[in-house]
């Protein structure tokens, strides 16, 4: 039509949104740079589909916990008939509410398969070295983030009121009276009554749903910023910013959107697979994830057989069991996990990978898996005879594999590095 | 040397594996069976319900199921739930709930008669299938029901069951404590049916199964349900990753 001079902006509607949108918010700037333009090494193995899974436990774990937390109730006050209204309430949710054993079975079947993706996670660390320079602080950011994850697995652990929660608990909470001096008071403070009770619940319920899950959110965050800061490490261990094209962008490198995107998709499916079967087939995987006892409901006057933790817990649970001695065995279990912390400065060798380190390394890291999977499966068996002499001797592997790490790393007998990363198509 | 080390270690955790404790009367019990559960199979459901109605339900509730649901899920329509099993005056709409007072019970046997909703989920379907067949006269001043259980030493129920199985008793031989020359303690070396029941051994079976199975379907309602759905839902993710893989596939052919 002749005459008039009305210009459209370009694009069609969506794009004008876009661009309303991000004039007020760089929404499409932040997409760009973290998917588009983030650039990670393309020799990803397996090992390197666990952080994103996390990830996705993460979200399948919020968006469970929400629901469940809709029909729960926090109410340990134990009724004529021997039950609480919290373990009531768990069975109307697995009987009475629509689709509620499958929210149920998915959030704790959920808290199993985070620890599992994390730990093979943190493994793959120990692999590759990525918790060298310059990855430090995303290293103890990501071990905070562990921390948080075992805080909120023990709170959500007491919920359910089953007789293995309540008792779960007193061990646990017990463990703070061995402090010297405060110890008792601090036990009173930290349960709000003279024993493990209603009031316990309650704030247990609290951290829970809300505290601590904040806490892991937020630090969720900073891990993922640090690792965009530093970028990802990979099974060769060397950094792929050293070697840039015309185009400044790393040789090795391709957009982790949709290379990964897509690859992290394909590891979501089959880890989507075996969570289903579990949850559909097998969902106390025959104890190990739902311990039978806790389908009876807490009961102060009866201590079950024997206290064990789920399984995520029990590599620390037999350190504690080893030692005789309550106090120092709550230390070192303390030290046990934050041990971790401490590797970007114990490991003194100027290779990452384990492909190019030596056989020692390789011995040492073998010899700590075996230990710490050792001492999980101690901890689930009674502290009595052999069972504590193979963990005390578990143990002293599983520190020495951290304290004796300066001295067998020192002059560690390296293997030269690629020039560039090892890929085959 | 390191290599030694890292072999030891992995002996140790395979002798773990290995070690543990059994109870000496791990023979007997083993003769008792198992339970073979099925939550498929419906008669055997149903049976099991009327053998609860009839037998347990005296002295146990189960708390957390409501009569309708058991009918729904069993195929049962409500007049055949008020006619054939409601005795205790409940509405169909109400948790199946003991008529026996629980302060009453508590001073009969010492200890109120639990709740069975959830006893196969702590305990599982096998412990429940051995301790109902696991009863023996016992006719020390210690047990006032003149009963024990092979599974359960010390169990303050009585042997409802025994009209149905009879009365067993057990063969035993005494260890001997080396040191002061007395009983240490006695195990079983099998299990004889002293004087017989109603049914026969493989006719009692039956029926402890369908009450086993029964009780397997109480702890867990929805785990048929559970079964069908996990096929369909690992069917789908198992298609669903085929087509993420050559998704990928098709992506990744350009890098090099």
């Amino acid at each position: 039509m002749a005459g008039e001079t009305y210009t459209q902006p370009a694009g069609g509607r969506w794009a004008r949104i876009g661009a309303w949108i991000d004039a007020r918010l760089p929404v499409s700037k932040f997409y760009k740079a973290q998917l588009l333009d983030y650039y990670a090494p393309k020799n990803f193995n397996i090992w390197y589909f666990f952080g994103s899974l996390a990830l996705v436990v993460l979200v399948l774990q919020l968006a469970t916990g929400i629901w469940l937390t809709m029909f729960y109730k926090p109410d340990g006050v134990i009724d004529g008939e021997g039950f609480s209204g919290a373990f009531r309430s768990v069975e109307y949710i697995m009987r009475e509410v629509s689709g509620g054993w499958l929210i149920r079975y998915l959030h704790s079947t959920g808290a199993s398969a985070f620890f599992l993706v994390v730990y093979l996670h943190m493994l793959r660390g120990l692999m590759y070295g990525s918790y060298k320079k310059p990855r430090e602080l995303l290293w103890i950011v990501g071990v905070l983030v562990y921390f948080a994850l075992m805080a909120e697995a023990f709170f959500g652990y007491v919920l359910p009121w089953g007789n293995m929660s309540y008792w779960g608990a007193q061990v646990i909470v017990n463990l703070f009276g061995a402090i010297p001096w405060i110890g008792p008071d601090l036990i009173d403070w930290i349960r709000g009554d003279y024993s493990i009770a209603d009031a316990t619940l309650n704030r247990f319920f609290a951290l829970h749903v809300v505290a601590v899950p904040l806490i892991l959110l937020a630090l969720v965050v900073v891990h993922l910023w640090a690792l965009r800061t530093v970028g990802s490490n990979n099974p060769d261990g060397i950094e792929i910013k050293e070697k840039k094209g015309s185009d400044g962008k790393p040789l090795d490198g391709i957009p982790f959107h949709p290379y990964y995107t897509v690859k992290d998709v394909f590891g979501v499916g089959i880890f989507g697979i075996v969570f289903a079967s579990i949850v559909f087939f097998m969902p106390t995987l025959a104890g190990l994830f739902l311990e039978l006892p806790n389908f009876e409901p807490a009961n102060p006057l009866s201590t079950p057989e024997h206290i064990a933790p789920v399984w995520y817990f029990t590599p620390y649970y037999a350190i504690l069991r080893a030692v005789p001695d309550k106090l120092s065995g709550a230390l070192l279990m303390g030290l046990a996990v934050f041990a971790f912390a401490f590797l970007p400065w114990l490991d003194r060798s100027p290779v990452k990978s384990m492909r190019y380190r030596s056989k020692v390394w390789l011995y040492a890291l073998t010899a700590f898996v075996i230990a710490f999977c050792g001492l999980g499966y101690l901890g689930m068996k009674p502290a009595q005879g052999t069972y504590v002499i193979m963990a005390r001797i578990l143990g002293a592997v599983y520190f020495l594999f951290f304290l004796a790490m300066p001295i067998y790393t020192r002059n560690e007998r390296t293997r030269p590095l690629p020039e560039r990363l090892t890929y085959h198509a | 040397m390191l290599r030694r080390a890292a072999i030891l270690l992995l002996f140790t955790a395979a002798a773990m594996t290995a070690s543990g404790a059994d109870d000496p009367n791990q023979q007997c019990i083993g003769t008792l069976g198992v339970a073979d559960v099925d939550v498929n199979n419906l008669a055997s459901l149903q049976k099991g319900a009327r053998n609860f109605v009839n037998y347990c339900l005296g002295c146990h509730s189960l708390g957390f199921m409501r009569w309708n649901r058991v009918a729904e899920d069993l195929h049962l329509s409500e007049e055949q739930l008020e006619q054939s099993l409601i005795f205790t005056g409940s509405k169909v709409h109400d948790y199946i709930k003991s008529p026996m007072p629980r302060g009453d019970a508590t001073d009969w046997f010492g200890r109120a008669p639990p709740d069975l909703t959830l006893i196969t989920r702590s305990k599982g379907p096998d412990y429940v299938f051995r301790y109902l067949k696991g009863f023996y006269r016992d006719d020390s001043p210690a047990r006032p029901t003149g009963v024990n259980n092979l599974i359960f030493d010390g169990a303050s129920m009585p042997a409802v069951l025994a009209d149905l199985q009879g009365v067993q008793a057990l063969v035993t031989h005494a260890i001997i404590d080396p040191k002061t020359g007395k009983t240490k303690q006695k195990v079983c070396d099998k299990i004889v049916l002293e004087q017989p029941g109603r049914m026969s051994p493989a006719e009692f079976d039956v029926f402890v199964h369908d009450t086993v199975n029964f009780l397997t379907y109480i702890g867990e309602p929805v785990r048929a349900e559970r079964q069908s759905m996990g096929v369909v839902v690992v069917l789908f993710l198992a298609v669903f990753t085929v087509f993420a893989y050559l998704l990928k596939k098709e992506y990744w052919k350009d890098v090099h």
